[in-house]
């Protein structure tokens, strides 16, 4: 499949994309990502829901949940690989104990390929918490809760 | 106008103001509680990067250390899948123990912020502070108003006691309540990100060389900044090799290698950055723990008033005219005009028009600002006017000069003024109503009047010189709104006087010994006698008559009994009633409370002045003197051998030290004099008791009063004063009758 995500990058320049863009679909699959916070009892949480490659770069965003632009900062580890450009969607934040659910198609070739999916987390007046939650993309890890270590209480990815 | 706006947002907003006041002044007292809490190192002795070793050599993962703006030192870290904050000693490093932001603490905040209803509560607050600036600013204005002038702004207040609360309230309050209130919408404005806080300013992404990382404690460039200068180090996040150091200083922020300590960047804070720390810092006090208690303080006030503003809103309220058959202006043939501030006026003119219309007139009341161009079968006009503050118009009669200037036809016209002697300007607006009138050649159906005090009594004097006018007899039997009466027993009496025609009754009364009812529940709550002190009015509505006579108090109710001079007026119907009253004699009283007569709260000596019964509450001030403050009396009787009331309660006040001098003066003796002689006479020494700042209360009739006040005035020209100045900064108080 590697060589297809290489095609693909090649084709682009040459002009071929609408050729093989089906093709490419074919080969990628909706990932549902959930992400639940513990009891924390503060405001909303702003949360980066992102994917990083094999080198800890910034692959994709996810979702970035939380009202105000200027906060966005704050999800410091997201912040700093993105240098604050979004690419993915963004929507409110997240309450104390509350849970967040986002699906996003992934192709084929990333799974099992040292890709993570990472979960920064900020609250107002608490903490600033880089890789809040880190989950590896792999078919094996899929449907298994990993523990966050500051206002996540779990994140789960199935697909 | 201006009291519109003052009390619309005032009553919509109370409950909002007072819950962000009171939230505030709990959180106003948090950082005076971190600043006793925090560790006080005289200097900062330990660098940043050796306070950062101490903490690495703790846990193995750091986020961030942060130095709040009371001194204290956080270190945040991750060990696992935990997170946790420390409190860490700012001179050696050491963990002090767990940092647990307080719950009910965040309650408060979020209380404070938001209401706790989101970004709803958020726009809620923002409207509450700026309803807050609208309130202060407006109090202010009022406030000048009423005492004549900013320059006035610290003399004493006068008024109802619901109104000097207020009052009094506003201007200890004001100042803080500005502040807060002003950087209070800033900070909404910035939440809203309607004003730019210098939040949304970006780092430059400056990376690291990605080589290892060196321990932190040896990074050069922390080794050279004092935790002195410190606000925040954020530590490089493990999983991101080229992620730096950001030291954040009181200039700016300086991106540092985590692995050769070298500063990267540096980029210093943004003025829209700093003046949001310093307005953060004014509003919540963190970083200057005095003036956070001193916003506090002034946000106590808010309750207060927000209670006394509705009661005095309620108070106008309450008054507002509701006249039976009112006649239109358009057929009236009798015009009353009302110039009201606090609503009392227009009882009068209640009164008044009930008495016209039972006559047979067609009576028609409005305000005077509603001053019709022309009335077209009105014979007569009658202005029945307050003064506001300093001379000025009242609300509802503030646009009638303007008005009066266009208006066509003359009518014959009665101008009657309420007011306040105590007040510098007594009926200063009727007098400025009247002579507007006659200079546009209205003639003047009775001459101008002055009601002092709402005296019923000359009311009705004046309702029969209007009377006589109208040829008929005209009787208004104004009452105020009748208070709730407490029955009283005569408990003892001394009767003074009589062999020199001045027959005067010293009445004490109690509550009844066996009421008449005994209930369950009279039996678990005893009456017991309404609140008042020396100085205050009993009103006490004689059998056979509607209208109550007011006496002055000379004891207060924690003296557990009531007690007034009565001087028996030939014909007097409650003079009368009272000294023919036996023992056990029942009276319905009530208390008007004159908070206008009170001596003030300083140290420097009372010169209490009066004659004949008018001694009761200057009797009632020097009972209540267990402070011994200096006192000197001037009392003017008759004879010592029939008239000398209270001698000898006067003479124990001397020798226990309520009562420095006794000053009495008798008419009918030989070298006698009255009590105005006896002041010039001691002219040297009174004047040095002014210069020490000394308080003059007199009490008694007009005549002695104006005597009085004439003596006085012959002694304060020396000293290049008068009554007149006295008067305004509260040092000269009447109760005179």
């Amino acid at each position: 499949m590697r060589h297809l995500a290489r095609a693909f990058a090649l084709a682009v320049p040459l002009g071929l994309a609408g050729a093989i863009t089906q093709s490419a679909v074919v080969e990628a699959r909706p990932v549902r990502i959930a992400t639940t916070l513990k009891p924390y009892g503060g405001n909303g949480a702003y949360l980066a829901i992102y994917i990083t490659d094999p080198q800890g770069k910034l692959h994709k965003t996810v979702r970035i949940a939380g009202g105000k632009a200027k906060y966005y900062k704050h999800l410091s580890a997201w912040n700093r690989l993105s240098g604050g450009r979004i690419d993915g969607t963004t929507g409110a934040s997240v309450g104390s104990g509350q849970s967040l659910s986002v699906s996003v198609e992934i192709a084929d070739a990333l799974i099992d390929a040292g890709y993570q999916i990472r979960v920064d987390s900020a609250v107002e007046d608490g903490n600033d918490v880089p890789g809040d939650a880190v989950a590896p993309l792999a078919q094996s890890d899929a449907g298994k809760p990993v523990a966050g270590r500051g206002y996540v209480k779990s994140l789960t990815f199935d697909m | 106008m201006l009291r519109q706006i003052h009390s619309l947002p005032g009553l919509i907003a109370a409950l909002l103001v007072a819950v962000l006041a009171l939230t505030g002044a709990i959180l106003s007292v948090q950082p005076a509680l971190e600043h006793v809490a925090a560790p006080s190192v005289a200097t900062d002795t330990i660098s940043v990067a050796a306070l950062a070793g101490a903490a690495q050599a703790q846990h193995a993962e750091i986020d961030k250390i942060v130095k709040t703006a009371s001194g204290s030192v956080l270190v945040s870290y991750f060990e696992g899948d935990k997170a946790g904050v420390d409190l860490v000693d700012r001179a050696t490093g050491q963990v002090i123990g767990p940092h647990t932001p307080s719950a009910t603490i965040r309650f408060v905040t979020d209380l404070h912020r938001s209401l706790l209803l989101g970004t709803a509560g958020r726009v809620a607050a923002g409207l509450g502070a700026l309803a807050m600036v609208i309130l202060t600013i407006t109090g202010a204005m009022m406030l000048a108003a009423r005492l004549g002038g900013w320059a006035a702004l610290l003399k004493p207040i006068r008024g109802r006691s619901r109104q000097r609360w207020h009052a009094q309230a506003g201007r200890l309050a004001m100042v803080g309540l500005l502040l807060t209130a002003l950087t209070g919408c800033y900070l909404s404005l910035t939440s809203f990100e309607l004003v730019p806080d210098g939040s949304t300013q970006q780092s430059p992404a400056a990376s690291g060389s990605g080589a290892d990382r060196a321990p932190v404690g040896s990074l050069a460039a922390l080794k050279a900044i004092d935790l002195a200068d410190l606000r925040e180090l954020a530590f490089p996040y493990a999983a991101d090799p080229t992620d730096t150091y950001r030291l954040t200083t009181a200039a700016g922020v300086t991106q540092i290698d985590a692995a050769t300590g070298e500063a990267l960047s540096f980029q210093p804070h943004s003025a829209a950055r700093q003046i949001y720390e310093l307005i953060y810092m004014l509003h919540t006090g963190q970083g200057l723990w005095p003036l956070g208690l001193l916003l506090g303080l002034s946000a106590l006030a808010v309750p207060v008033f927000a209670v006394t503003g509705a009661m005095i809103w309620w108070q106008r309220r309450r008054f507002l005219p509701r006249f039976e058959s009112n006649s239109p202006a358009s057929a009236a043939d009798t015009i009353i005009l009302v110039g009201s501030e606090g609503g009392s006026t227009w009882g009068f003119a209640k009164t008044l028009h009930v008495a016209l219309t039972r006559a047979g007139y067609k009576a028609h009341a409005a305000s005077m600002n509603a001053l019709a161009p022309s009335y077209p079968k009105a014979a007569r006009m009658l202005i029945l006017t307050a003064t506001y503050g300093d001379g000025t118009a009242p609300a509802n009669a503030n646009a009638f000069l303007t008005r009066l200037a266009r208006h066509k036809a003359k009518l014959p016209v009665a101008v009657l003024g309420f007011g306040d002697r105590c007040f510098p300007k007594f009926c200063r607006f009727a007098d400025d109503v009247a002579a507007a009138l006659a200079t546009k050649g209205w003639p003047a159906l009775i001459e101008t009047d002055r009601i002092d005090r709402q005296s019923a009594q000359s009311f009705a004097l004046w309702g029969e010189q209007l009377g006589a006018v109208l040829g008929h007899k005209l009787a208004l039997a104004h009452v105020a709104e009748r208070p709730r009466t407490t029955a009283l027993e005569l408990v003892k009496r001394l009767d003074f006087g009589s062999e020199v025609q001045a027959p005067t009754a010293i009445l004490t009364f109690a509550l009844p010994s066996l009421p008449a009812e005994r209930t369950v529940w009279r039996r678990l709550f005893p009456a017991s006698l309404p609140h008042f002190d020396a100085g205050d009015l009993v009103g006490i509505v004689p059998p056979g008559s509607t209208v109550p006579r007011y006496y002055s108090l000379a004891s207060s109710s924690r003296d557990g009994f009531l007690e007034i001079c009565v001087r028996k007026q030939p014909g007097g119907l409650c003079s009368g009633f009272l000294n023919d009253l036996p023992f056990g004699g029942r009276i319905d009283a009530f208390i008007k409370s004159n908070p206008a007569f009170r001596p003030n709260a300083s140290a420097a000596p009372l010169i209490l002045i009066g004659a004949g019964a008018g001694i009761a509450p200057l009797m009632g001030f020097l009972r209540a003197n267990r402070p011994r403050r200096e006192a000197h009396l001037y009392w003017g009787g008759r004879s010592p051998a029939s008239d000398f009331l209270y001698r000898d309660e006067l003479a124990s006040c001397v020798a226990d030290g309520r009562l420095t001098g006794l000053n009495a003066v008798f008419s009918r003796v030989a070298d006698g004099g009255h009590v105005q002689d006896r002041l010039t006479d001691d002219a040297q020494s009174l004047s040095a008791l002014l210069r020490r700042g000394a308080q003059i209360m007199v009490c008694g009739g007009r005549d002695m009063a104006d005597g009085v006040s004439l003596a006085l005035d012959a002694i304060l020209a020396q000293m290049g004063l008068s009554t007149a100045e006295l008067r305004a900064s509260g040092l000269y108080l009447e109760d005179v009758y």
